[in-house]
């Protein structure tokens, strides 16, 4: 159901011994091309793939074209090719060599190459969304092409990209066309944005996902607030990346929203009075930023740069399972980013993925129990 | 244990040290320490966790890697969290949630090397807080105080610190300052028999000057040898009746910084000439690999060191030869792991390759494998040349260790040559 987020095939701060503290963690993790591109020279050498160059040989992989957290810039995609930003700078990829990078890194599951730009985040020209899903769909053959001709790459499950802009029109062609082809699963691109259109691109994305057939997964990109999960769920998609805890990682934040739908009466007394009053502190946001880690606070986290969690020896969430809670102290974190520690990256992050793995394992439980109304509903009113 | 000090009676610090093997040949011994919070054997390198944690790993991988006692920084902890909230959290070892043992510096080194505007006199060091501009003195009293505060399993006294590349008086000032503030930090100590206060032998790069301060002490603080009367000599007797302090460690401070290698090691050799043999001979500041495996040979016993863990945090990674620099592009394509032999979590899973790929991203995991590793090796270092020392097989390690270090005994730095040789070790 969701992604395990990497950065440069390391999960961020973490190393697999702190990773492996963490309960709950996806069988699946996220790979980007934009930090592994440029060193695809060096995992041709080593031949072995990926999975083990980076130390994570028993989990499974699926290689996105892009960071969900870093953005990149626009213009760069062509009839031939389509750009990804590593450290080192422009990895330009015509659908031969982004095949052959595919084949260096052999993931078990892989983004087709694909044009991004016409997202529903501004609104697009017809022109520019019959484009986008044009060239994603001749990616995609050719694509499927050369995989039929490479050995390695047997084993890999291409992931075909839904395009189209916000014009419905063009979502639903690229829907049927996409599903028409042998492709493992989808990826429904550009459907990030502001508060004000997410009407707009919730009916949009079930009009496409309506399209596609059911036995295969469908995967979303850019969304992994709890809010928007839950949306996105509803409206029939299954795998998510997990950018969102790292974000708040990165902000100096802890999650601490409940997700506990179905609570034990006396627990509830104890955990809504220490969250109510949370809530009331915590400032409202109202804009949302696409992308990047500029993102505002939301009411899903507290902050522990907080004068007020100075000599506060509570475990960030009472009841937490994951090891800094079980280990330390809000009082110790707040300690940690006053003095610019590292270790404050590391058990924030430990926290957070713990958290929101956490979250999404009620997800499962609730669609198994057919409570996902109640789930959502405990959600929302903690998104306010 | 040590009684509350009162002027008269006999006081005796605790024994802490057991002896477990010497070498035959130098002075290398191999011990335990027996601290509040679990033995610890000896030699032992003890990393350096500054503000109340290792730098990015966790007290659980560090306690994965052996490691029993590490280092907290009262000048740092004392401005931040500061002494109270500390205590509130049960001290340091609560604070950090580090179960084994801790070690405070007093506060002395930083407040010469990190703040530019201070003031030393008799009363102690005068200066302003780099974080809200605050005036604060500290003094013995307030170093032992908020080392009380911390809980650390050994405190160190605030010693009046000389840069050891000074010379003339003021190093003599400072000598004779450190006796009698180690004499206000015994009178502060709250807490004798929880936290054992180490004195620091001063003198900078001046024999003369060491052996005074050594002598000092040792005259100052004699052991009780027996409490039986009939054994006693009048002069033995005579010096019972005087006031003794005794402190169950010595550190040997003011060296490891800008003094040439061949000053060093002489410095070190006079002092743990004179120390006594049966209290550990802790040596501030030490942590290239060459120089504790000589310090190990002239008789010292602790060492401490931010160079492991700082070095690690710029991509360098130890290994017998030396370091290898991982960002540099030879090791692109390098897919072995850093050392074959380190059982180390990051030498068992990762290649230098990958670790050359995440160091030039952002992803700050990299600078944790890195941290990781280089203690793993001064642990294992340390943990190898007491071995070697209890197997009675010291100089062979020695001579291997140098060998491996720089290829060819005849390669090795001179200054190492010597020391080693002044105590019985030739490396040809």
């Amino acid at each position: 159901m969701k992604l395990s987020l990497t950065k440069t095939g390391s999960a961020p701060h973490l190393t697999p011994h702190t990773l492996h503290n963490i309960h709950k963690v996806p069988a699946m993790a996220q790979l980007t091309l934009s930090s592994l591109a440029e060193h695809h020279e060096v995992l041709a050498e080593y031949k072995e793939g990926v999975g083990k160059f980076i130390g994570m040989p028993e989990s499974l992989l699926y290689c996105s074209l892009h960071d969900p957290v870093s953005p990149c810039p626009a213009g760069y995609v062509t009839n031939k090719s389509v750009s990804v930003w590593g450290v080192g700078g422009r990895v330009e990829m015509t659908v031969s060599k982004f095949m052959a990078i595919q084949q260096a890194l052999q993931p078990d599951w892989f983004q087709c190459l694909s044009d991004g730009e016409a997202s529903c985040a501004e609104a697009t020209s017809i022109k520019r969304a019959r484009k986008s899903v044009d060239r994603s769909l001749l990616f995609l053959d050719n694509c499927l092409r050369l995989q039929e001709e490479s050995e390695a790459l047997q084993r890999s499950t291409i992931i075909g990209v839904i395009e189209g802009g916000d014009v419905m029109e063009e979502r639903l062609r690229s829907a049927r066309e996409t599903a028409k082809r042998p492709v493992g699963g989808f990826l429904l691109d550009g459907f990030q944005g502001d508060p004000m259109t997410l009407e707009t691109r919730l009916h949009l994305l079930s009009s496409v996902t309506a399209e596609l057939p059911e036995d295969k997964p469908r995967l979303i990109c850019s969304v992994s607030r709890p809010d928007e999960v839950l949306e996105c769920i509803e409206r029939g998609v299954d795998l998510f990346e997990s950018f969102f805890p790292y974000q708040v990682t990165e902000r100096g934040c802890a999650l601490t929203f409940s997700f506990d739908y179905q609570p034990n009466p006396e627990e509830t007394l104890l955990q809504q009075n220490g969250t109510q009053e949370e809530i009331k502190y915590v400032h409202q946001t109202k804009k949302i930023k696409t992308t990047g880690c500029n993102q505002e606070m939301t009411s899903f986290e507290i902050n522990l740069k907080e004068k007020k969690y100075q000599g506060d020896f509570e475990p960030l969430v009472r009841g937490c399972s994951c090891y800094c809670c079980q280990n330390h102290t809000r009082a110790y974190i707040h300690h940690l980013l006053v003095t610019n520690e590292l270790l404050a990256g590391v058990l924030l992050m430990m926290h957070n993925f713990e958290h929101y793995f956490g979250f999404f394992h009620s997800i499962r439980e609730a669609l198994k129990n057919d409570r996902l109304a109640q789930l959502k509903e405990l959600i929302r009113r903690q998104a306010s | 244990m040590a009684a509350a000090a009162s002027p008269s009676s006999m006081e005796s610090a605790p024994r802490i040290m057991r002896l477990v093997a010497e070498c035959s040949r130098s002075r290398a011994r191999a011990g335990e320490l027996r601290l509040p919070h679990g033995p610890v054997a000896t030699p032992v390198f003890m990393p350096v966790g500054t503000q109340a944690t290792m730098k990015g790993i966790t007290a659980e991988q560090l306690d994965a890697l052996g490691c029993r006692i590490c280092l907290g920084n009262t000048y740092h902890l004392g401005l931040r969290p500061g002494p109270e909230l500390i205590q509130k959290a049960h001290g340091l070892h609560g604070f950090m949630n580090w179960p084994h043992n801790l070690l405070t510096d007093s506060g002395g080194f930083q407040m010469v090397s990190l703040v530019s505007l201070s003031e030393v006199t008799e009363e102690g060091v005068r200066f302003r807080s780099p974080y809200d501009g605050e005036e604060t003195l500290l003094s013995p009293e307030r170093s032992v105080e908020i080392q009380n505060a911390l809980g650390s399993d050994i405190i160190m006294q605030l010693d009046d610190v000389v840069s050891s590349t000074v010379t003339g008086p003021r190093v003599e000032e400072a000598m004779f300052r450190s006796i009698r503030w180690l004499d206000r930090c015994i009178a502060a100590h709250r807490r004798p028999d929880q936290q054992n206060l180490f004195a620091i032998i001063q003198g900078g790069l001046d024999a003369h000057l060491r052996a005074t301060c050594l002598e000092a002490w040792l005259a100052k603080w004699c052991h009780v040898r027996t409490r039986d009367p009939r054994q006693q000599t009048p002069g033995h007797r005579e010096a019972e009746q005087m006031t003794k302090r005794d402190v169950p460690g010595f550190a040997i401070g003011g060296l490891s910084g800008g003094e040439s290698k061949n000053q060093f090691w002489r410095m070190v050799a006079l002092s743990t000439a004179r120390l006594p043999r049966d209290k550990p001979r802790y040596l501030m500041g030490v942590g290239y690999a060459t120089d504790l495996v000589v310090c190990v040979a002239l008789g010292c016993d602790m060492f401490d060191c931010v160079f492991p863990t700082r070095t690690a945090r710029f991509g360098s990674a130890l290994v017998p030869t030396g370091n290898l620099q991982l960002k540099k592009k030879q090791y692109e394509k390098d897919f072995r792991p850093i050392d074959p032999e380190c059982a180390c979590p990051t030498c068992q899973t990762h290649s230098r390759a990958f670790l050359h790929v995440l160091l030039h991203s952002d992803n700050t995991a990299a600078l944790h494998h890195l941290t990781v590793h280089n203690i793993a090796y001064q642990l294992q270092l340390m943990s190898a040349v007491r071995a070697s020392i209890v197997e009675k097989r010291f100089p062979d390690f020695v001579r291997h260790f140098m060998g491996t270090m720089y290829g060819d005994p005849t390669l090795c730095p001179t200054w190492a040559t010597e020391a080693l040789a002044s105590v019985g070790i030739t490396l040809a």
